[in-house]
C-alpha cells in the first residue's frame, strides 16, 4: 500500500495517533526507566552509571551495555522491605476496591433508576468534588479526622464514643481517604452500564417469576459485569501505586510501594532501585489488565 | 360469516351476547384507571375476556393500550379498579406472583443466557425439577421450530429467531394468560405475515388466551377474534374485526380502522327504512336506518371505498331500477394503482370527493377509467353507515 493511499484516508491517519502517543509518552520513557533500573547508583549527575554517551560513538556504547546488570531486581526480591511494600499495596488495593464496589454499586444503581433529568444532577454531584484540588480535599479530611475534628465532635455529641477516637495515622483514615477519592471512578463506569441496560430485561425476569433479589443476581448484576470490570480496574491500578493518601492519612509503620518508590528516589537518591521497583510494579499491574482484556475479548467473541 | 354480521349499529347487542353465553370470564377488568402525573393514561376501562380468546387491544400510540397491558402484567399498579383473573383480584400483585406471562416488544431476551437458558429461566424460578425442565424446553424449542439453536446466544440469532425464543420463553410456564406487546413490530412485512399465521395456529392448538397490543389495525383484524379499540385511555369499541369494520360506532373508529369516505350532513326525513341526509359535498344520501337510534340533526355518513361502485352511466339491471340508490356524478381526479386494487378519487359535482376501490380482477386490462373521465359513483343505502357527527 502506497503512502499516498494511507494518507488519503483521514480515518486511517487518526488510527495512528494513539500509537504515536503510546510510543512517545509510554514506550520511550519506559525504555529510560528500564535502562536506569539496570544501572548502578553513583554519586554523580545523573546519580547512576553507566550513562550512554552518544557522542563517543558505537564503540563506547558496547561497554555501557555490558555494564548493565539485574542486581537491583535481585535486591528487590531479597529485601523484605520491598516484598512487604508490594504485599501491603496489593492488600490495600484489594480491600479498598472491594469497599468501593460495595459502596459505589448501590449509588450507581440508584442513579440509573432516577428520572432522566435527576440523573444529570446526580452525575454533576458525583463529579463536582473534582473542581477542588485533590490535595485540598485530602487536607480537609485531615481536619475532619483529627483529635478535635468534625468526626469526633459528631461521635461525641451522639454519645457513640465517650472520648475522641484516634483516626489520623491509621489504616481506617487511609481507607476513608481512598474510598472518598476514588468513588467517582467506580460510580461512573457502573452507572454507564446500568443506565443503558434495557429496563425490559428486569421486567422480563420478574414476569418469569423471579422475585426482586433474583432479578438482581440473575440479570442485573451479570449484565453490569463490564462496568464492574472497568470500575475495579480504574480504582485498583492507581490505588496500588497510591502515594499521597497513605502518606498523609496512614501511619508510617508500614509503607505502600508508592511511598517506597518516593523514599528511594528522593531520600536515598537511589534511582536504579526505584526504577526497578517501578518496573516490577508495572508487571504486577499487567496481570489484572491482561485478565480484563481476555474477559472482554471472550465477551466480544460470544457476541459475534 | 355474513350471517353473524349484525346490521348497522348492532354492535352492542352482539358483544353482550358473547359475554353472557360464556359465563364467568377468565379475565375481568373493572373500571381500571392509571394516572401519570396529570396524564390519565388509562381512564376507567372495563372489559371481560373469555378463556381461549385471541383479543387485540388496538389504538394509536399514547392511547393507553400499553399501560393497560403493563397493569395486567403487574409492572404498573392501577390507581383505581380491579383486575380479576379467574375471580381473584390480582390488581396489586407483583409481576412474579401472577400466572401471566408477557412477550415483550423488543423481546427482552437475556443477552448473557443461551436460547435454552432463556426458555428455562421461568421454569427454574418455578422450582421445576431438572429433568422436567429439560423436557419442557425441548418441547418449546420444537414448538417454535428452533431445533439446533439451543446453545446460541440471542445476538447470534436473526430477528425472526429471536421473536420465536421470546415466544417460547413466555409460553414455557404455560401461563393462564399470555400478553403480547407489539410482538411483530420488529419483523419485516413478509415475515410478519407468516408469523401472524403461526401465532394464530399456535393459539388455537394450545387453547391459550392471548391478549395482543398493536397499533397495526391490519394485524389486529387478521389475528384477533375480538378487538378493543382504545382512544385517550378509554375503550372506544369492543367488537369482532368484521363488526368493527362494517359497523364502527363513531367517526373516529371508522377513520382509524381502514379507509373511509365521510360526509357530514343534516338529517332531513325518514323514508320507510331509510334516512335521508343532506350532506355537504355529496348531495342528498339515503342510508339504512341503524338499529341504534342516532338521533336527528347533524349526522355523518360513512362509506368504505370498496363499496363504492363506478360505472360510466350508473347502475344497470335490476339494481339500477331500485329507487333507493345513491348516485353521485363526477369526474376522475386521481388514480392510484395498488396491484390488487385501483383507487379512484372522484371529484363530485356536488363539490366533495369520493374514493372508490376497484378490484383489478383481470390481468390484461388497463385501468377502466382515465383521468377527467365522467363517471357515476353509486352505492346502496345498506352499504353506508350513519354516525353521530
Amino acid at each position: 500500500m502506497s503512502a499516498r493511499r494511507i494518507f488519503a484516508r483521514p480515518a486511517r491517519l487518526a488510527a495512528i495517533v494513539p500509537y504515536v502517543w503510546m510510543v512517545l509518552f509510554f514506550l520511550v520513557p519506559f525504555g529510560f526507566v528500564l535502562k536506569i533500573s539496570l544501572s548502578q547508583t553513583a554519586i554523580a549527575q545523573p546519580p547512576y552509571e553507566p550513562v550512554f554517551d552518544l557522542t563517543a560513538g558505537w564503540a563506547a556504547l558496547k561497554p555501557a551495555f555490558a555494564a548493565l546488570s539485574i542486581d537491583n531486581f535481585s535486591l528487590l526480591a531479597s529485601d523484605d522491605i520491598y516484598v512487604f511494600a508490594y504485599v501491603r499495596s496489593l492488600t490495600v488495593a484489594v480491600t479498598a476496591t472491594a469497599l468501593l464496589l460495595l459502596i459505589g454499586y448501590p449509588i450507581a444503581y440508584g442513579m440509573a433508576r432516577l428520572p432522566k433529568r435527576w440523573q444529570a444532577v446526580a452525575m454533576v454531584l458525583v463529579i463536582v468534588p473534582f473542581w477542588t484540588s485533590f490535595l485540598i480535599r485530602i487536607y480537609a479530611w485531615i481536619n475532619i479526622l483529627q483529635h478535635d475534628g468534625l468526626l469526633n465532635q459528631i461521635l461525641l455529641a451522639l454519645h457513640l464514643v465517650s472520648q475522641p477516637v484516634v483516626w489520623l495515622s491509621t489504616d481506617s483514615a487511609m481507607y476513608i481517604g481512598i474510598v472518598y477519592s476514588y468513588l467517582p471512578f467506580m460510580i461512573l463506569p457502573l452507572y454507564a452500564t446500568l443506565a443503558k441496560m434495557e429496563p425490559a430485561l428486569e421486567e422480563a425476569a420478574s414476569d418469569l417469576g423471579a422475585p426482586p433479589w433474583q432479578v438482581f443476581w440473575l440479570v442485573t448484576f451479570p449484565l453490569s459485569l463490564p462496568g464492574v470490570g472497568a470500575g475495579v480496574l480504574l480504582c485498583f491500578i492507581p490505588i496500588v501505586g497510591e502515594f499521597v493518601i497513605p502518606d498523609l492519612l496512614a501511619g508510617s509503620n508500614s509503607l505502600m510501594i508508592g511511598q517506597t518508590l518516593w523514599l528511594e528516589f528522593f531520600t536515598n537518591k537511589d534511582w536504579p532501585v526505584a526504577s526497578a521497583a517501578a518496573i516490577v510494579l508495572l508487571m504486577v499491574l499487567l496481570v489484572p489488565l491482561l485478565l480484563y482484556e481476555r474477559l472482554q475479548k471472550r465477551q466480544l467473541e460470544q457476541g459475534r | 360469516m355474513t350471517d353473524e354480521l349484525p346490521r348497522t349499529g348492532a354492535a352492542k347487542d352482539a358483544v353482550g351476547e358473547t359475554q353472557s353465553a360464556a359465563g364467568e370470564p377468565l379475565l375481568r377488568i373493572e373500571g381500571i384507571a392509571k394516572t401519570f402525573g396529570t396524564f390519565r393514561a388509562v381512564d376507567g376501562v372495563s372489559l371481560d375476556i373469555k378463556a381461549g380468546e385471541f383479543f387485540a387491544l388496538l389504538g394509536p400510540s399514547g392511547c393507553g393500550k400499553t399501560t393497560l397491558l403493563r397493569m395486567l402484567a403487574g409492572f404498573e399498579a392501577p390507581d383505581e379498579g380491579r383486575i380479576l383473573l379467574g375471580g381473584k383480584d390480582i390488581a396489586q400483585a407483583l409481576p412474579h406472583e401472577r400466572p401471566i406471562n408477557m412477550m415483550f416488544q423488543n423481546y427482552a431476551l437475556f443477552p448473557h443466557l443461551s436460547v435454552h437458558d432463556n426458555i428455562a429461566f421461568g421454569l427454574k424460578r418455578a422450582g421445576m425439577a431438572r429433568t422436567d425442565i429439560a423436557t419442557r424446553v425441548a418441547e418449546m424449542v420444537a414448538l417454535v421450530k428452533l431445533d439446533g439453536l439451543e446453545k446460541r446466544k440471542p445476538d447470534q440469532l436473526s430477528g425472526g429467531q429471536r421473536q420465536r425464543v421470546a415466544l417460547a420463553r413466555a409460553l414455557a410456564r404455560r401461563p393462564r394468560l399470555l400478553l403480547l406487546d407489539e410482538p411483530l413490530a420488529a419483523l419485516d412485512k413478509k415475515l410478519r405475515e407468516s408469523t401472524q399465521g403461526e401465532l394464530m395456529e399456535l393459539q388455537r392448538r394450545l387453547g391459550m388466551t392471548f391478549i395482543i397490543v398493536t397499533h397495526d389495525q391490519e394485524e389486529a383484524m387478521t389475528m384477533a377474534s375480538r378487538i378493543g379499540v382504545m382512544r385517550d385511555g378509554k375503550l372506544a369499541q369492543v367488537a369482532s374485526p368484521r363488526e368493527l369494520y362494517e359497523a364502527p360506532r363513531s367517526r373516529w373508529i371508522a377513520e382509524f380502522v381502514g379507509d373511509v369516505n365521510l360526509f357530514d350532513g343534516e338529517f332531513k326525513l325518514r323514508d320507510g327504512h331509510h334516512l335521508v341526509i343532506a350532506t355537504q359535498g355529496a348531495g342528498t344520501l339515503m342510508v339504512a336506518e341503524p338499529r341504534e337510534p342516532v338521533g336527528e340533526g347533524r349526522l355523518s355518513v360513512a362509506i368504505r371505498p370498496e363499496k363504492v361502485k363506478l360505472s360510466r352511466r350508473g347502475p344497470v339491471g335490476e339494481i339500477g331500477h331500485a329507487a333507493a340508490i345513491n348516485r353521485l356524478e363526477g369526474v376522475i381526479a386521481d388514480i392510484c394503482y395498488l396491484g390488487g386494487t385501483t383507487t379512484y378519487k372522484v371529484k363530485l359535482g356536488a363539490g366533495g370527493t369520493v374514493q372508490a376501490a376497484v378490484a383489478n380482477s383481470a390481468r390484461l386490462e388497463a385501468d377502466s377509467y382515465s383521468l377527467d373521465q365522467h363517471v357515476v359513483a353509486w352505492f346502496t343505502p345498506d352499504d353506508c353507515v350513519v354516525l353521530p357527527s
